[in-house]
């Protein structure tokens, strides 16, 4: 088991090298840079150079690699041209509203999907069933920003139950009680809005996982010497049907990357996917790539979370 | 040679259980809601592909100031956007852009991924080895910001080099799929047999494997289009898809980040939604019945 996360370890190294590397390069690949923004056409082009000289945006790609690269290690991401302040203080910022909305939509999907997926599984066939797999059914086929867009349409503006901007109410006082509801008040619905499409799959896996355990030899053993019903389901079917969702744990993270770039450019939720997006459409490429490098590294952890439980699960996944 | 070699195969296929086509073809018709979803997608593309032949691109995209957010009329059947131009017709081309790029997409992502997938699954081993670390790293890519920077990046921007972009990351789940297929199928015995007859590599690969993995290829490609239309409108919808002049469906949703838009002009985004969701909906229906035919216990009949 140790020795399977250690491997695990040692091969992420080698990816995110990579990933910053390839991060590194689009960003210097993108038209412009920083100081093409600020332009200011009274400013003499020597002075200009002078400046592209000093911020050492005249180096060879690798030595400015290497320079941004040995920062970076420190925590240091350079300064954002947009914001005037340095890139770890604006990211940390943010970083929170994201973390905040993920964890409220990973708490609604399990909240969903367990329920759902074991009623849907235990009575399987029956009109309650039948409800849950259309339900699962739509949710798999429609796509996030669409679903979104509606229920802000229907729930933020027709019928004004929630806030339709923003991450809290403005002139709060941070720590206040009032301020914490109305973070909770405006999380609400766009986290809602992702786990009711992200449960879907975490559903059907439960549910296809239940039914098949049912016939299981072990199952018809525990009815035969007597263990009621909720014994059977509670104890013997759901023990077993939930281990492949504990797995799936890791890659929801990962999952719910992509998803909160569109949920937060919907809800106009200043989180990291909103400052990723706004980022890159002004050219503040030191922004763009620290989220990036961010986003890689999250996705890496999710995945390296899920086979860590994978392995810790079903022995015969671990690598030898 | 080549000839009578099919000869053969095609004798023993009449003789043998229907052909994987057959049962794919007899599954949609089963399901009649897959069987009305097929319908319903033909009679789309022929009316997007055909109207649109009609219809002037240049025409439509072009600003008109003198009807700005018109609401639905005689004139303009579904309004007019902020630019006076009509949303109708924006409509058809845009779902025509959306399924070209959505088909042209799927089938390279498909191409590339069955070469990978075959190879590594079929050799095994270092061939193998390489090509998944490959895939291992192009799978921890967050794509989604990776091909938005990129489409930032890429200087001459338009319809093909967006589609390379979104081809370069998208292959890797149907070559992961392909090589544990191929990986179960090259321990079969008739591997083993048409190696000893003295086949080559690619002859068995292309002509005996794959033809073998066709129902899965075909499953994954029809729900992979549905994937990819969607993260096309998405990407178009976020901004970083199509051009604004080669309106897609993405590109009418995309308007409703404009509060005022989402609140007071529901038939500028709306229909453009609804379309995608509906799309999205019979494409996969049709995935899903064709998944079914390929699980023996699944199947309706």
């Amino acid at each position: 088991m140790w020795k399977t996360t250690a491997r695990r370890m040692i091969i992420m190294i080698p990816q995110i090298l990579l990933l910053s590397i390839l991060v590194f390069l689009l960003a210097k690949a993108m038209p412009g840079d920083a100081l093409t923004g600020l332009l200011d056409p009274s400013i003499d082009p020597a002075a200009l150079e002078a400046q592209r000289e000093r911020l050492g945006l005249n180096n060879p790609w690798y030595v400015q690699y290497w320079d941004w690269f040995t920062k970076a290690l420190q925590g240091d991401f350079g300064q954002s041209f947009r914001f005037k302040m340095p890139v770890a203080d604006l990211i940390g910022q943010r970083m929170m509203n994201t973390v905040w909305l993920s964890l409220l939509t990973l708490v609604l999907t399990y909240l969903i999907a367990i329920p759902l997926g074991i009623i849907s599984g235990r009575y399987h066939d029956t009109w309650a069933d039948r409800m849950i797999t259309g339900y699962t059914y739509l949710g798999f086929a429609a796509p996030l920003f669409i679903f979104a867009l509606l229920m802000l349409w229907a729930f933020g503006f027709h019928f004004g139950w929630f806030p339709t901007e923003g991450s809290v109410t403005p002139g709060l006082t941070p720590g206040t009680w009032e301020h914490v509801v109305s973070k909770f008040y405006h999380i609400l619905l766009p986290a809602l809005s992702m786990a009711l499409i992200t449960t879907v799959t975490t559903v059907q896996l439960l549910r296809s996982e239940i039914i098949d355990t049912k016939q299981r030899d072990f199952i018809i053993t525990a009815r035969a010497k007597g263990a009621s019903e909720a014994r059977v389901y509670n104890r013997h079917i759901l023990r077993n049907s939930l281990l492949p969702i504990a797995a799936f744990f890791g890659y929801e993270i990962t999952g719910l990357i992509g998803g909160t770039v569109f949920i937060e450019s919907i809800f106009s939720y200043p989180g990291m996917g909103q400052l990723f997006l706004s980022s890159i459409s002004l050219r503040d490429f030191s922004v763009v790539t620290a989220l990036v490098l961010l986003y890689g590294a999250a996705s890496i952890i999710g995945a390296l979370l899920s086979d860590m439980i994978l392995s810790a699960v079903d022995p015969r996944i671990r690598i030898k | 040679m080549g000839n009578t070699y099919a000869d053969q195969t095609a004798a023993q296929d009449a003789g043998k259980s229907p052909s994987s086509w057959k049962i794919l073809w007899r599954e949609i018709v089963r399901d009649k809601v897959a069987l009305a979803s097929l319908i319903f997608l033909g009679a789309v593309v022929v009316i997007v592909y055909g109207v649109s032949l009609v219809l002037d691109q240049k025409q439509i995209v072009t600003v008109d100031l003198f009807a700005l957010n018109q609401p639905p009329s005689a004139d303009f059947w579904l309004g007019t956007d902020y630019g006076g131009r009509d949303v109708f017709g924006q409509l058809i081309i845009g779902t025509r852009n959306s399924l070209s790029i959505g088909i042209i997409v799927t089938l390279l992502t498909g191409m590339i991924g069955i070469l990978i997938g075959l190879a590594s699954g079929y050799f095994g081993g270092t061939v193998d080895n390489v090509f998944m670390r490959f895939v291992d790293f192009f799978m921890i890519l967050p794509t989604l910001m990776v091909v938005i920077a990129f489409v930032t990046a890429v200087p001459k921007y338009g319809i093909v080099s967006f589609s390379l972009i979104m081809t370069a990351f998208l292959w890797m789940g149907i070559a992961r799929l392909i090589r544990s297929k191929a990986l179960q199928e090259r321990e079969l015995e008739y591997v083993q047999a048409s190696r000893t007859v003295g086949s080559s590599h690619l002859k068995i690969m292309f002509g005996q494997v794959l033809p073998n993995l066709s129902s899965i290829i075909i499953v994954t490609m029809t729900l992979n289009l549905a994937a990819n239309i969607g993260l096309e409108s998405g990407l178009s919808f976020l901004g970083f898809g199509f051009p604004e002049s080669t309106p897609s469906l993405g590109t009418l949703v995309s308007y409703a980040r404009n509060p005022q838009t989402l609140e007071f002009r529901w038939w500028i985004w709306l229909p453009a939604s609804i379309l995608i969701l509906v799309l999205m909906l019979c494409i996969n229906n049709v995935g899903q019945a064709l998944k079914r035919a390929t699980d023996a216990r699944q199947r309706k009949g």
